[in-house]
């Protein structure tokens, strides 16, 4: 069945079976490798992308289930001119990272919090993150990054 | 891991939907948020030939209050109701507990209705449900009916729907001045209950749900009971397991599951003010 989607503000229009997963159809219909599929059962969140601006799990939602909406990937969020979005800036003076394979979905993650609330408690960052796992470099980083690019954000408005 | 193939439709109005029931019947599957079923669909544990996705049905998504009833459309999300200013001031229990559910990015795709229709025992909303005493409204060809809580999960995965009717609401009696306690054993905190419980009590009485206790949510009318007979906490919680048929695994025993049961039922309880 033909799908259109916006992804990252660009109308994708893609002939894909009906029980294709929305994160197959980033991967391999739209060719965004980004988002990784980890455990591929609504766990450890590395699928993680925004529909509508507000996170999901790409490897539990099919294609066509959000037809005609807006998807965002984690190429999709640098700024116009190509710097880093303050989320992926501040991974990367946080150290917020290890291996990277978690990485792309806490970013989605962690943008979609911080839209929620601007102005989080560390509290906030580490019970809005359960639903991302990280197997190498624990949190203490990735919150860290969590709380400095909700400052940069502030600055930013 | 891969979904079967199947027949994809998005209905556009609950007529549509209703009619797609009846020609299809048992062999059409609704698609609301799609977290309790999609997973089954790609461990292949459900292969419906056809899915009716009712994900775009707005109008099934709301929380408003009634002079004694806080309604909730079907499709509203696990995130909504936890943010929903209706029912943290009028219902705060249901807030919590939609709060909890899963994490933060399957609370914003997963609904109240298509939780409580996948009708699985270690339902955390289902327990609340029960122990608020809500009212399940199903739309059907010859219009809507409403199922008490307590007749709606008929065996395991099994809810009281016909094959031609859908869940449009739930409706909740706002509980007075009530206290609540919501107790659930987790190993990580996204996990099911391996055991949970919940307690309400407030004007109108007292309610128990009880969390994976058995093949289906359950109600604890020996405790209420008790409570109502003027028992305390730990009194009235001595009578969590009757009744209960928790199954055992990796997590525990029947036995162990049993005393989980009593020890979060007096906690709910005394959270409750018994």
């Amino acid at each position: 069945m033909q799908i259109d989607i916006t992804v990252n503000g660009t109308a994708e229009s893609h002939d894909v079976e009906a029980r294709t997963l929305l994160v197959y159809y980033l991967r391999d219909a739209v060719g965004l490798k980004g988002t990784n599929v980890g455990c591929d059962t609504t766990s450890c969140g590395a699928c993680t992308v925004l529909l509508n601006g507000e996170s999901v799990k790409s490897c539990t939602v099919l294609a066509a289930q959000v037809a005609g909406e807006e998807v965002t990937t984690i190429e999709g969020l640098a700024l116009e001119d190509g710097r880093m979005h303050p989320v992926q800036q501040a991974f990367q003076e946080c150290h917020g990272l290890q291996c990277g394979y978690c990485t792309p979905g806490m970013v989605m993650a962690i943008t979609s919090l911080l839209a929620e609330n601007p102005d989080p408690t560390e509290e906030y960052i580490r019970l809005g993150l359960e639903g991302n796992l990280c197997r190498c470099t624990g949190y203490h980083n990735i919150v860290a990054a969590a709380l400095a690019a909700s400052q940069a954000l502030e600055m930013r408005q | 891991m891969i979904p079967a193939t199947f027949d994809y439709v998005r209905a556009g109005s609950v007529d549509e939907v209703i009619g797609l029931l009846g020609e299809h019947g048992d062999d059409a599957k609704l698609l609301a948020g799609g977290h309790s079923l999609l997973p089954l669909m790609k461990l292949r544990l459900a292969q419906p030939a056809l899915l009716v996705d009712i994900g775009r049905l707005r109008e099934l998504s709301y929380v408003t209050e009634e002079e004694d009833v806080i309604a909730l459309g079907a499709l509203t999300r696990h995130h909504d109701i936890a943010t929903s200013p209706v029912t943290l001031s009028s219902v705060p229990l249901l807030a919590h507990v939609a709060g909890q559910i899963g994490d933060l990015q399957v609370r914003h795709r997963g609904t109240i209705g298509g939780s409580i229709c996948h009708g699985d025992p270690a339902s955390d909303l289902a327990a609340v449900l029960l122990a608020l005493g809500a009212t399940f409204v199903a739309q059907g060809p010859n219009g809507r009916r409403e199922i008490d809580a307590q007749d709606f999960f008929v065996s395991f995965f099994e809810v009281a729907l016909r094959s031609d009717e859908l869940l449009v609401e739930i409706r909740v009696p706002r509980p007075l001045d009530a206290r609540w306690g919501f107790e659930k054993l987790t190993k990580r905190a996204q996990d099911w209950a391996i055991v949970g419980a919940v307690a309400v009590r407030s004007r109108s009485g007292v309610g128990v749900g009880l969390i994976n206790l058995g093949p289906v949510p359950l109600r604890s009318s020996a405790v209420e009971a008790a409570v109502v007979a003027g028992s305390n906490a730990a009194e009235a919680a001595a009578f969590a397991a009757e009744g209960t048929e928790p199954s055992a695994d990796f997590n525990g025993s029947v036995a162990y599951r049993q005393h989980v049961a009593r020890v979060l039922v007096r906690r709910a309880l005394e959270k409750a003010g018994v």
